[in-house]
């Protein structure tokens, strides 16, 4: 597994979006569980709740600390991954996978342009283009 | 005036640390590794196997003389006293108003020689309270910074570091110390921790450090040592209900209320002791318990709500990964500190449902 999967866009602060269509899965990149350590506590809003781009979606608890995560796209909450929420340690073994978190409906899909390529957040994680990797 | 960040020291392990790919963090004036492989698998390490501490950071003193047993056991909550030689036991240093200096523990290391391990966070401020009391007959000496100390902690200790010392740590009783020369160095072997499984502590000149954390990395190798971090001393400590002095305790708690009283031998002079003894008799205001929160992590000064008031605070909190569950400690007025008390933890404006449980959260099977 890429540790910054071609296929995802990203936000600065770590969250990566799967857009199909209109519906956008969301979580959290392998570098930003790395930094966070063993993530024991997921809390995420419920079905229905609209979330604004870049406010707070919810958060992460690691055994160290509670980190926020932001909602890189607008929309409403179709979905929260339950798995994840029973088993928290998804989010570091498959932070692209089952590790995944909400679904949203896309309200607005021009938003996606705003977030960074693979390889803009390649750079900003500091890893270089090629290396790949952890 | 001119500010500076303060530099940090570096203990004589640091750049072990760093080639076994540690996470280095500030703590108590000292760049200390927080982590190297994960907290949860650390911790896991030191219940099921061994895992290896780099406790360098803490401060050593030691006591000798004529005056030496008389003084220390006035500084000094327990019963020092009676202690014998090659004993050593856990207690608090308090001030007059009965509020807790420090935490340590006190090791007879010979008839009239003491040695007292103090927190790293506390080191100056222990110095200055010691020299204090300090009297023409006894000599005090701080080898905080000439010291090293490492730690090896778990189900497997005793038998690695057997293999590596001339004296039969394994027969050491618990808080038994002893004068030993481990992997050809000089070192105080004592059989104290602050994980809730047996170990030992390791204490010997910084020159000798390297030898005793490669070698007893090397000896360990085949039964599964780890090096730790203090991440999993941290979570390992709190599933022990060990208190952590600036979380738990400092000079605005009194022993009775933290849960410490079994320290304080009340029958002896000690700093502190009528203040103390006033507070037992009248009853603690706020005492410590344990909590189990349902549905979130407490952390360290989260408030605790019980029917819409706040009435306490957290003093730690953390996900325990032995326990499995989301522990703290907090203080409480008393009349909520009895097991089975339901109450609430405030974690980001929300109250999340917290029992009142026993501690230790977690105690090894014998």
């Amino acid at each position: 597994m890429s540790s910054v999967p071609d296929d995802l866009r990203y936000s600065k602060e770590h969250e990566w979006v799967r857009a199909d269509g209109d519906v956008a899965t969301i979580g959290i990149t392998h570098f930003a569980q790395e930094q966070l350590g063993d993530v024991v506590f997921v809390e995420l809003p419920e079905k229905g709740t609209a979330v604004r781009q870049f406010s707070s979606l919810g958060v992460v608890e690691s055994v160290k600390a509670a980190s926020d995560i932001y909602a890189p796209v607008s929309g409403e909450i179709l979905e929260r991954n339950v798995k994840v929420i029973e088993k928290p340690e998804l989010v570091n073994t498959e932070p692209y996978g089952d590790g995944w978190m909400i679904k949203v409906r896309l309200a607005n899909e021009g938003e996606l342009a705003q977030l960074l390529s693979p390889q803009d957040y390649r750079s900003h994680i500091g890893e270089t283009a090629g290396a790949g990797g952890d | 005036m001119a500010t500076e960040a303060p530099t940090l020291r570096r203990t004589p392990l640091y750049e072990r640390h760093v080639a076994l790919g540690a996470k280095m963090v500030p703590f108590a004036g000292y760049e200390m590794p927080i982590q190297y492989e994960g907290i949860v698998a650390e911790h896991r390490a030191v219940r099921s196997h061994v895992g290896l501490f780099d406790l360098s950071h803490m401060g050593e003193f030691i006591f000798q003389g004529r005056g030496a047993k008389a003084l220390v056991d006035r500084l000094v909550s327990s019963d020092i006293a009676g202690l014998e030689a090659d004993q050593a036991r856990y207690g608090l240093l308090t001030n007059e108003g009965g509020t807790i200096v420090d935490d340590v523990i006190v090791y007879r290391t010979g008839d009239s020689e003491y040695l007292m391990v103090v927190n790293a966070a506390n080191i100056e401020k222990d110095r200055r309270h010691v020299l204090r009391y300090l009297g023409a007959d006894v000599a005090f000496d701080d080898r905080s910074l000439a010291t090293a100390l490492v730690a090896i902690q778990g189900p497997r200790a005793a038998t690695i570091l057997e293999s590596a010392t001339t004296t039969s740590v394994r027969e050491l009783p618990a808080f038994g110390v002893v004068g030993s020369e481990v992997l050809g160095k000089g070192a105080t072997v004592a059989r104290t921790g602050y994980t809730g499984e047996d170990g030992f502590e390791i204490f010997v000149a910084n020159d000798a450090a390297d030898r005793i954390w490669e070698g007893l990395l090397e000896r360990g190798a085949s039964l599964g040592i780890k090096p730790i971090g203090l991440g999993a001393r941290d979570t390992l400590r709190l599933e022990a209900r060990f208190s952590l002095y600036g979380n738990d305790i400092d000079e605005t708690t009194n022993p009775i209320e933290a849960g410490l009283g079994w320290t304080c031998k009340l029958d002896k002079a000690f700093i502190g002791r009528d203040a103390i003894a006033a507070i037992k008799a009248e009853g603690p205001k706020r005492r410590i318990v344990g909590l189990v929160i349902d549905g979130g992590v407490a952390r360290h000064g989260h408030e605790v709500v019980s029917a819409g008031e706040v009435v306490g605070h957290v003093t730690s909190g953390t996900f325990g990964p032995t326990v499995q569950k989301n522990i703290a400690l907090a203080y409480v007025p008393t009349r909520l500190s009895k097991v089975g008390t339901a109450v609430a933890v405030r974690i980001r404006g929300k109250d999340v449902p917290a029992t009142v449980v026993k501690t230790p959260f977690f105690r090894r099977a014998e």
